[in-house]
Formats: C-alpha cells, structure tokens, sequence
C-alpha cells in the first residue's frame, strides 16, 4: 500500500529522518509512536507531498510518488489530518467538508459565475454529500456553525469528516486524539475502527498509548528520526529498547 | 440562495431608477465613476477577499486596459468594442503569466511584488510618449456606440457602465458561492489543507488574479470610452491604495460591500472638496479604523454594531485569523 524507502530529512544542520524504511499494509491500522521531535510529522509532511525528502523514496499503490504535490495525492485516494487542527476557520462546518469533496466534482470557473445547468446540479450533490459525511462524524447538527466557533474535540472530528469526503484509500492521522477528554477519546477509537472496516488503510502518528495499543494492528516507533522497532503491539510493548527510549516513562 | 437572487434584484432596480433622483447635473457623472471603481473594487476583492492574496497594483490593469484600448482607437482607428475585447484578453494573458512568479510570493513580499508592478507599468505609461503622449495623455478616444446610439451623455454613459458593474457583480455573487469560491476561501484559511483536499492552489490564484486583471482591464477599458482623454496620473499608486481602501471598507469577501466601500469614496471628495488634497492621509486613517474596530468591513460590521448596542452583547473581537 504505501512504501517508505530510506527516506532521509535534513533541515539545515539537523537530520528530521535518518534512512527510515518500512511498509504499511492495505486494510490495516499502522501506529507510528516515539517521543517529541522523533520526526513523525516530518515522515507525513514527506509522504503527502509537503516537503521533499533530501533523499529516499515513497511508494503508494506500487507507484513511485516522491515530491508530488498534495493536491495530486488527493485525486490518488491519499489523504492526511494535521497535528495543529487546520480547518477552514471563517467557512461553516458544511462548506469544510464541501471542500472535502472538490476532487469529487468538476465544476471550473465559467460554469461557477454563470450557474451553467450543470454546475447547479452538481453542487446539490455537493450538499447532499456533504451532509452525509457530517452525519458520519456525528457533527450534523453543526453544519452552519462556523468552523472557528467549534470546540476543540469537534474541530477534530470535522477533519476527519473532511478527509474522509475524498474517499481516501489511506488516511494519515497526526495525533488525532492530542487535546481530546477520554470520552471523545473513545468516540474517536470507534470512529477510526469504523473506518478501517469501511476498507480504508490508516496510518496514525499518536501519543495516547492506550487508544495506540487498542486499534493498531501494527506499529512502528520512531526516535531521533531513526526507526527503533516495529511490530505487534505486544512485541512492541515488550521491546527492550522501546521501553527505554520511549515507553518507560509510564 | 433564493434570497441572494433577491438581494441582486433590488440592487438592480435601484441602480436603475437612480438617475431619476440623481438628475442630469455634474452627480450622474459622479456616478458613473461608482460604476467604474464598483467593478474595480469587485476585481480586487475576488482576490484579496476570497483568496486571502493582495494586490498593490491594480492600477496597473486599470490603465492597460485604459491604455490599450485608447491607443487602439485614439491612434490606430480601431472599432472601440473590438478594442475593449483586445485589452481585456491582452490584460488577461500578461496577468496570467506575471502571476506565476508573483504569486509564488506571500504576504508582505507579494505586497511587494505588486506595489512594483505597478510602479513600473506607471512609468510604462509616462516614459512611452510616443505611444501613450506621456505625462501629457491621450485625448481624441471615442465613444462607444451600439445600434445608432453613441454613448456621449453622462446619462448614456451611467446606464452603460452599470449594465457592465451589476452583471460583474452578479458574476462574482455566483462564483464566490460556487465551488471555486470555496476552494478560494479554504487557500486563505489554510493553504496547505485546501491543496491536501485537492485544491490546486497555485494554479487556481493565478487564475483568480487574471480574472481580476481582466475586470479590472475592462473598467480602464470603459473609462476611457466614457472620458475620451487618458493620463498616467489616474493609474498611479494612489489609485491602487483607494481601491484597497474601498475593499476594505466594505469588507473583505462582500462582493456589494465593495460597492459601498466605492460610493463612500467617491462621493465623499465630492462634498468635502477640500479632501483632495489629503486623500491619501484620509484613505490611510480610514483603512486603520476599519482594520482597528470593524475588521469585516461596514457591511457585517454595521449590523454587529447595532445589535451589540442595543443588546449589550460584548463587539466580537477581532482575531488573527479574520485578517
Ligand atoms: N520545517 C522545519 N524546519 C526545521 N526543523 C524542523 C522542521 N520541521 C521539523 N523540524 C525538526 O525536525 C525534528 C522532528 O520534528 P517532527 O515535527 O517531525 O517531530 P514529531 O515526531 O512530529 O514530534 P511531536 O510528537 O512533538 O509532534 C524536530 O527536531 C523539529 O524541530
Ligand atoms: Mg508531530
């Protein structure tokens, strides 16, 4: 499904990543742990497409797609939440997830201004759409409040009702429960359960030990942007070398 | 959406009785000149508002399309509606391709990079005297006519360059509700969400800054047909900054608030005629009180005001993100 291949991050004198490799299957629930400035984020930054790495290769769906951009990875089915919520702030909780499905439609601008036939009907499909995935999120009864007035735990929901309008075939999730009080924190769980049964592969970067070991089939711990272990939550949690950099702490 | 359908027709209507009201004197002219800075307000604000990008140098497509077209007519004998048709596509097509290392450029540097734009195409203006006549204008531009009737009266001229406004007006509407006004607004909120849902938003603001170079080229166009004389100084900096200012008044992203942020500026220097001389210290004080206490601009700051007078609800504050 998706493929890192000693990728490799240098900012300025700092390297982020230091030839990472490993592979997340189709259909599954991959975890990717390890403490503060391991270089998670950079490895997703990398993957879609908003950085280049300084060396090293992805691969998703058997295709080469190092430094593509994002907005390409979008009409490939790739799709990612952000650690810092980064919602549409000043549109409402519908029109964040209409954006969700601009892949989904065709519609330029001449067909926009002049409210060609067509362009009418397909933003009614839009809406409809959009509705639906707000109804999968739970976020229904929100859809006209503006994005930058929901709570916290709500913002995390709309990105990932957001994501999900694209029909990802993957979805990377940055600390999706980060903030989250431990009811929303199972809210979530069962969210992201549901949709790895819908078929879709998740790769989830998180600190929440807990919701980690419950939902990920597998799990790859990252520190000081090397890669120290992966496997089995279980084989992970009795890993020598991860109990002492990482998980030792609690 | 019905509503909007609504609001646009009664805006309609009374731009069409006004004259009645405004009569024949020196006001219709005042105007027609609404009209004008109205679509070049409208242009701006598809940029600025929607897609969060902000032009210095408007002028600078104002006066090509002024330029064009009254070089084509004035010197070459052009027909006036094929020579709008030149500039607007002309104006389009070099605001197309100045975009894409323009736009690559955020905030204070694109603020930048536009300010120069129009800077130099100011000095285009006043340096190509052959062409142009330099500091001295263009004068002999004709009027243009349709079906026997020559656009030669302020109140001919009123009717036509509003027949262009409200139909940019109601272009815009439409578009800024559409699913590019979407993705337009989602890049100003968040650029790198908006490209991770897909959006391609390098393409997509250079596209939206070309149509604003076109509108824009289709004012200067008309401006010229209707005064029939050009000179650089109508296309200089402080064209660019009354324009920001008339955006900003009327709020960022309200399409007829741009209309009321024009009227307002227009009209004003007509009744205080010791204004002109301190425009531009007007326009300044006024951006930094908007900016200050009504940073959505007049048209949803008003409303806010009375309610929260007359409630005493607390005046929402302005935060980071309202820009
Ligand atoms: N754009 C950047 N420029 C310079 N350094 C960066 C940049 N992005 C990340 N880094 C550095 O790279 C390292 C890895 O950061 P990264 O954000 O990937 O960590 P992380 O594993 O996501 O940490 P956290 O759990 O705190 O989110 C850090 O030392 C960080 O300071
Ligand atoms: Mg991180």
């Amino acid at each position: 499904m998706l493929r890192i291949e000693s990728i490799t991050k240098i900012f300025g004198g700092l390297k982020a990543l230091d030839e990472v490799s490993f592979t997340i299957s189709a259909g599954e629930i991959t975890g990717i742990i390890g403490p503060n400035g391991a270089g998670k984020t950079t490895l997703f930054n990398i993957v879609t497409g908003i950085y280049s790495p300084t060396s090293g290769k992805v691969f998703y769906e058997g295709k080469d797609i190092t430094g593509f951009p994002p907005e390409k990875l979008a009409g490939l089915s790739m799709v990612r939440t952000f650690q810092g919520i980064e919602l549409f702030g000043r549109m409402t909780v519908l029109e964040n997830v209409m954006v969700g499905l601009h892949t989904k439609s065709r519609s330029g601008i001449i067909a926009s201004a002049f409210k060609l036939p067509g362009h009418v009907r397909e933003e009614r499909r839009i809406r409809e759409r959009a509705s639906s995935w707000l109804e999968f999120a739970g976020l229904a009864d929100l859809a006209n409040t503006e994005a930058a007035n929901l709570p916290f735990g709500k913002g995390r929901l709309l990105e990932i009702a957001r994501a999900m309008a694209i029909e990802p075939h993957i979805i990377l999730m940055d600390e999706p429960a980060a903030g989250l009080n431990s009811r929303e924190t199972s809210d979530l769980a069962d969210l992201i359960k549901k949709i790895k049964e819908s078929g879709i592969t998740v790769a989830l970067v998180e600190h929440d030990m807990d919701l980690v070991m419950e939902i990920c089939d597998r799990i790859v711990v990252l520190n000081l942007g090397h890669k120290l272990a992966e496997g089995s939550p279980r084989e992970i949690q009795e890993d020598e070398k991860v109990i002492t950099a990482y998980l030792g702490e609690d | 959406m019905k509503q909007e359908l609504l609001k646009f027709f009664l805006f309609t209507a009374l731009i069409g009785i006004a004259p009645v009201f405004i009569g024949k004197g020196y006001l219709i002219n005042v105007f027609v000149f609404v009209g004008i800075y109205t679509i070049l307000a409208v242009a701006l604000n598809l940029l600025l508002g929607l897609a969060g990008q902000i032009s210095l140098g408007q002028a600078a497509f104002f006066g090509l399309g002024a330029y064009i077209s009254g070089v084509l007519t004035a010197t070459h004998a052009v027909n006036p509606w094929l020579s709008m048709v030149i500039a607007v596509v002309t104006v389009g097509i070099i605001a197309f391709i100045l975009g894409f290392p323009i736009l690559k450029l955020k905030g204070h540097y694109l603020a930048m990079a536009t300010l120069g734009m129009g800077i130099i195409v100011y000095i285009i203006f006043n340096e190509t005297v052959d062409i142009t006549g330099g500091p001295s204008g263009l004068s002999g531009i004709p009027h243009l006519s349709l079906g026997g009737i020559i656009f030669n009266s302020d109140l001919k001229n009123y009717y036509l360059v509003w027949f262009f406004a409200v139909t940019i007006i109601l272009l815009s509407v439409n578009l800024a509700a559409s699913r590019i006004g979407r993705a337009l607004r989602a890049i100003h909120d968040s650029e790198v969400a908006a490209r991770i849902m897909g959006v391609n938003a390098r393409l997509l603001k250079v596209q939206i800054f070309s149509i604003s170079g076109v509108i824009s080229a289709l004012a200067g166009s008309l401006y010229a047909h209707t005064v029939t004389f050009i000179s650089p100084t109508s296309f200089g900096f402080n064209v660019s900054i009354e324009l920001l200012t008339m955006v900003i008044i009327g709020g960022l992203g309200s399409i007829y608030g741009s209309f009321l942020g024009a009227a307002i500026l227009t009209l004003l220097p007509e009744f205080f005629r010791t204004f002109q001389d301190y425009d531009i210290i007007v326009y300044g004080l006024t951006l930094i009180v908007i900016t200050m206490f009504m940073p959505g601009g007049l048209v949803r700051g008003v409303p806010l005001l009375f309610r929260s007078l007359f409630k005493k609800e607390p005046m929402p504050q302005s935060n980071e993100k309202r820009g």
